[in-house]
């Protein structure tokens, strides 16, 4: 069983489409470790307790297993985005990428533990327990998609569904050492994900390895009749092949890559930059002058968004209710109840920005720095193919240790916000470890350069070798 | 009523139910009078993770409204959300549009536009009552087969001057709804609804006075007699020394009372900021042409160009151009006789209307050119009015030509021969007491002889003539 | 910096019923942030349009078609309160 846990989901395709492994005995593989998780790394909110009825054996994704975060609708499966307020809701629909991967063969493993909302970078905010990093329990996933990268890192699911609103894949990605991918806005659906903010919100893959997330990916793009914002991918996504980065220019914010990074991840970074250089690639600083002003744009817009998109959780229609004297009373103590401390934080800051005589300062001027930040991405990528930073600016930090700072915690987004906010693509792979865990290296590419963005982190990739097993454990048993 | 006087200053903000298939953001059918949330999905209850969809035919709507009221068409227009909590609305946001709605300016009739947008409608909350509750608090239900409902918002400037102005404008706004396809506007129904903003003046000045906002007037009636209470209020208010104070109202037509909605304490901050889940709208020249050739001529420039080109009094033009299937019925005639435009309206709204009501002029037995026909028989005296209805009642039951039917039933009028002075004279053998009172300068004690004349004759002579043959036959001057 | 009866507004606007406590804090976690945040009121922004929508999409519009609509038992699948006339709900009342 456990050389099948080893397999990446590309390897087991094409197993299973030649015959010599059954996607039922992979899907049964998975689903007795993911079971057997349980509060180790708290990863799932729900596992499947049997195989599926009907794998798919001919279809592209040949019955491979996938873990899915909590706040993809999934008919009749438990949909609660990791919050009380929706403790045991099911949904009476699918979300469309959910759909479309499995018409494409996948099978659904489990349903991942998150950040409440989707709002967090460590996954400690999840009504349901924090998740642990599988490289030291001690130690926080990342969030907001903490559960779907412990999961994938843990080999507890060859690979998984998250979202990224400000780096809710590629920072879990770093701090797991795993790949994480943030698509270009508008390329997939958002028909079915339980909103945090609109304007943001991406589902995107988490894969062992880069050949994985192309492979995934190439399942999920396309425009959706029931998402006014989502747009027809030009072209195919490519398996990536390349040998070396010839011909490919780099550039180095300045701005994201300056103070504040860990002296661990720093090191990693600039030891990439050096292979890259031997692969070919010509690597030179570039400037986002509006990037160190990214973060606050983006702590107004979110949850500014997430105060209205939260409002439909008033007790009325689904989830929790808590019964009062008057409907003031069953509105505001259902609430109060229902949401965890950075929720309730978040939907303040949002209300607040939005409120009368507050808009033009916050929300609005929010708008217009984003403007400057699409504008400046703009500029470098005519002079660059592709971006680069470090992930995170620090490797995994304990549990607690930022949980009382809600700044410090807003912080760790540093890196990933920019394209967020620009609505570019954005790749973390693995590129190294420093003291014992793993760091995490970013390219971004202008919209809808996926399949460049995916060709350099795969020729970084094979040159790294970054080995991703100690996370899995010996023997296939949870490390 | 001494000391100043007041005019009355009244804007209008009305809510039109568009008459799509499906709801403004998903493909629910609309649905009126069907068992409870049976046209519901997860976009239009709300559920976690949904999304809205705009309707096509729903622009083109909004766009046919705006032409019809003369506005300009945003070439760009954007979604915003309002947001507050109630349980009808269960985003706990309302989908409308906010500094850049889809029409702007315009006019109908004598009142301006300021104002139409796009929105989505709320759903139903029905006050069931005491609930049982330990808490006691009574208790509601929401069925949310309206929610969603398409709606357009029309705002006009505060050009109204009084309550029944209020109505009569509101009633042509209504038909050129109608005439545009675009609604039910039934009131009753809820497919139209109208708030009245009402301030006061003194007359003669331009500053506009503080306005309340009369809110839930289900009829027209309701509509008259609420504005015109509020205005009857404010004055009493501001005579007396007081101040209006700018609050919510709601007018009780059993009672006639007015009573506050909302304090001004509640006033909400809606938070609007553009809709993220939509994109924008963009109005082309192919969109605004699709509108333009589906524009039908609507009341109001049909009216003014009967009134123009025809000469049509201002009351017939309006009652030809209320009713489309009037007007084109009466254009047909004219087309067959277009000498007397004004006796072939009278006759239309008048006798014609009488004998067919409501019911669509095309498909009765009356052919426009034979109406157009027999109306220049009456004008050429060769019929009396009376014997053309009597005319008209056999074309009416058995269609026909109005010349043949007058030679058949023998309804030629009288003319000034001999028959006619033959049968005035029997009348005035017949009653000595009416000749009397003549000839004593009496000219009303005519009457029976004229009856008697007229019955004798069927009603084919003409009372004109008879005048003038009875005072020639009593040499009366 | 937002004050405690700052707070107490926005709760309201946002339908929390914070405790004392929580009152408290959110000032102080709120003040923190937006001190932070504030910084953008440096830039200069004269001129710059403000970003409502990252794509560049207009007009994604729908057939006028019905689509299926959710059986009524399933809309009322995981009501709170599922009345047969609706949603049951506490009256707003005079507000």
């Amino acid at each position: 069983m456990s050389e099948l846990i080893e397999l990446t989901a590309a390897q087991a395709a094409e197993r299973i489409r030649g015959g010599d492994v059954s996607a039922a005995e992979l899907f049964e593989a998975y689903r007795v470790r993911a079971a057997a998780d349980g509060d180790d790394l708290n990863a799932f909110t729900w596992v499947a307790d049997g195989p599926p009825e009907d794998p798919q054996p001919n279809a592209p994704l040949a019955g491979i297993p996938l873990a899915v975060k909590d706040l993809f609708c999934t008919e009749g499966v438990p949909s609660q985005s990791g919050s009380k307020i929706l403790e045991g809701y099911e949904p009476p629909y699918t979300a469309t990428v959910v759909a479309k991967l499995a018409q494409a063969g996948t099978t659904l493993l489990g349903k991942t533990n998150q950040d409440e909302f989707a709002m967090g970078s460590s996954n400690e905010n999840s009504a349901f327990g924090p998740v642990r990093n599988p490289w030291d329990r001690t130690r926080v996933p990342g969030g907001s998609s903490g559960g779907s990268a412990a999961a994938v890192a843990a080999g507890l699911a060859p690979w998984a569904l998250g979202t990224d609103t400000g780096g809710s894949i590629r920072q879990p990605a770093a701090l797991c050492g795993i790949v994480g991918l943030k698509p270009t806005y508008g390329a997939i659906s958002r028909y079915g994900m339980i909103a945090f903010a609109s304007s943001l919100d991406q589902a995107g893959p988490f894969t062992r390895d880069v050949t994985d997330a192309a492979l995934l990916l190439r399942h999920m793009v396309g425009q959706d009749a029931c998402d006014s914002t989502s747009l027809a991918f030009p072209g195919e996504i490519e398996l990536p092949k390349g040998v070396d980065l010839r011909g490919v220019k780099l550039g180095v914010p300045e701005e994201l890559t300056g103070e504040g990074i860990e002296s661990g991840v720093r090191e990693a970074f600039n030891a990439t930059l050096a292979l890259a250089e031997q692969l070919g690639a010509s690597v030179e600083t570039c400037r986002l002058p509006h990037a160190p002003h990214a973060l606050n744009a983006y702590y107004l817009i979110a949850p500014a968004e997430a105060s209205a998109n939260l409002a439909r959780f008033d007790g009325v229609r689904y989830g929790l209710r808590v019964d009062a004297d008057d409907l003031l009373g069953m509105y505001t103590q259902t609430r109060e109840a229902g949401f965890g401390a950075e929720v309730k934080r978040r939907i303040m800051l949002g209300t607040y920005a939005l409120s009368s005589g507050y808009y033009d300062a916050y929300y609005g001027r929010a708008q217009q720095v984003r403007t400057k930040v699409a504008d400046d991405f703009r500029a470098a990528f005519e002079r660059f193919d592709l971006l680069v930073t470090p992930t995170s600016p620090s490797v995994a930090f304990r549990l607690g240790e930022k949980v009382d700072d809600p700044l410090a915690m807003y912080l760790s987004d540093v890196c990933t916000v920019p394209m967020s906010l620009a609505g570019i693509p954005a790749i973390s792979i693995p590129n190294g470890v420093s003291d014992g865990l793993p760091v995490g290296f970013q390219l971004c590419g202008p919209a809808f350069s996926e399949n460049r963005l995916l060709s350099a982190a795969y020729v970084l990739e094979q040159a790294l070798g970054f080995d991703g097993s100690p996370a899995r454990g010996a023997n296939g048993a949870p490390a | 009523m001494s000391g100043p006087a007041y005019e009355p200053v009244i804007g209008l903000e009305i809510h039109v139910q568009l008459r799509t298939n499906t709801k403004m953001f998903c493909g629910c059918e609309l649905s009126f009078g069907d068992p409870p949330n049976t046209h519901t999905c997860p976009v239009c209850l709300g559920l976690p993770g949904a999304l809205p969809v705009v309707n096509a035919r729903a622009i083109h709507y909004a766009l046919l409204i705006g032409l019809a009221l003369g506005c300009e068409l945003a070439p760009r227009s954007i979604f915003h959300r309002k947001n507050y909590f109630y349980p009808d609305l269960p985003k706990g946001y309302q989908i409308s549009q906010y500094d850049i709605p889809i029409c702007s300016g315009g006019r109908l009739g004598d009142v301006r536009i300021h104002r139409a947008h796009m929105e989505e409608d709320a759903a139903k909350l029905v006050h069931v009552g005491a609930s049982g509750r330990i808490h006691g608090a009574d208790e509601s239900v929401v069925d949310f087969n309206r929610g969603g409902t398409p709606l357009v918002e029309i705002v006009t400037e505060p050009d109204v001057r009084s309550a029944a102005q209020a109505r009569e404008w509101l009633t042509l706004l209504r038909e050129t709804l109608r005439q545009l396809g675009v609604s039910d506007v039934n009131m009753e129904e809820g497919s139209l609804r109208c708030d009245a903003n009402v301030s006061i003046r003194p007359a003669g000045s331009d500053v506009l006075g503080t306005k309340t906002e009369l809110k839930n007037m289900n009829s027209f009636r309701y509509l008259e007699r609420g504005v015109e209470a509020e205005i009857a209020r404010q004055i009493a208010i501001v005579q007396s020394g007081g101040d209006v104070e700018q609050e919510t109202l709601h007018y009780d037509p059993v009672t006639g009372a007015i009573s506050s909605l909302r304090s001004k304490e509640e006033a909400h901050d809606y938070r609007y900021f553009p809709e993220p889940d939509l994109v924008p709208i963009v109005v082309d020249e192919a969109m605004i042409a699709a509108a333009r050739a589906e524009l039908p001529e609507l009341p109001a420039q049909r009216a003014e160009r009967y009134e123009r080109d025809l000469s049509l009094s201002a009351d017939s033009a309006r009652q030809l151009a209320f009713r489309a299937d009037l007007a084109t019925y009466f254009e047909r005639a004219l087309a067959a006789d277009g000498e007397h435009p004004q006796a072939l309206a009278n006759w239309v709204t008048g006798e014609l209307v009488a004998r067919i009501g409501d019911a669509d002029p095309a498909g009765c037995k009356v052919e426009p050119a034979a109406l157009a026909q027999l109306v220049a028989l009456v004008r050429a005296k060769t019929v009396t009015p009376g014997a053309a209805k009597q005319v008209l009642d056999t074309l009416v039951e058995q269609g026909g030509d109005p010349q043949v039917i007058v030679e058949a039933e023998g309804l030629a009028a009288l003319g000034d021969g001999d028959e006619l002075a033959e049968v005035v004279q029997r009348a005035l053998a017949s009653d000595p007491d009416a000749v009397e009172k003549l000839k004593a300068g009496n000219m009303k004690a005519i009457g029976p002889i004229v009856g008697f004349v007229m019955r004798e004759t069927k009603g084919r002579a003409d009372g004109g003539e008879v005048t003038r043959l009875v005072r020639e036959q009593l040499n009366l001057s | 910096m937002i004050d405690r009866a700052q707070v107490l507004h926005v709760a309201k606007l946002a339908r929390l019923a914070l405790s004392d406590d929580e009152v408290e804090q959110m000032s102080r976690e709120l003040s923190a942030v937006l001190d932070h945040i504030e910084k953008i009121s440096e830039l200069r922004l004269d001129g710059v349009a403000p970003t409502s929508h990252v794509i560049d999409v207009v007009n994604a519009l729908r057939p006028d078609e019905p689509r299926r609509s959710l059986p009524r038992d399933v809309a009322l699948a995981s009501a709170p309160e599922a009345l047969e006339q609706g949603f049951g709900v506490p009256s707003p009342g005079a507000s």
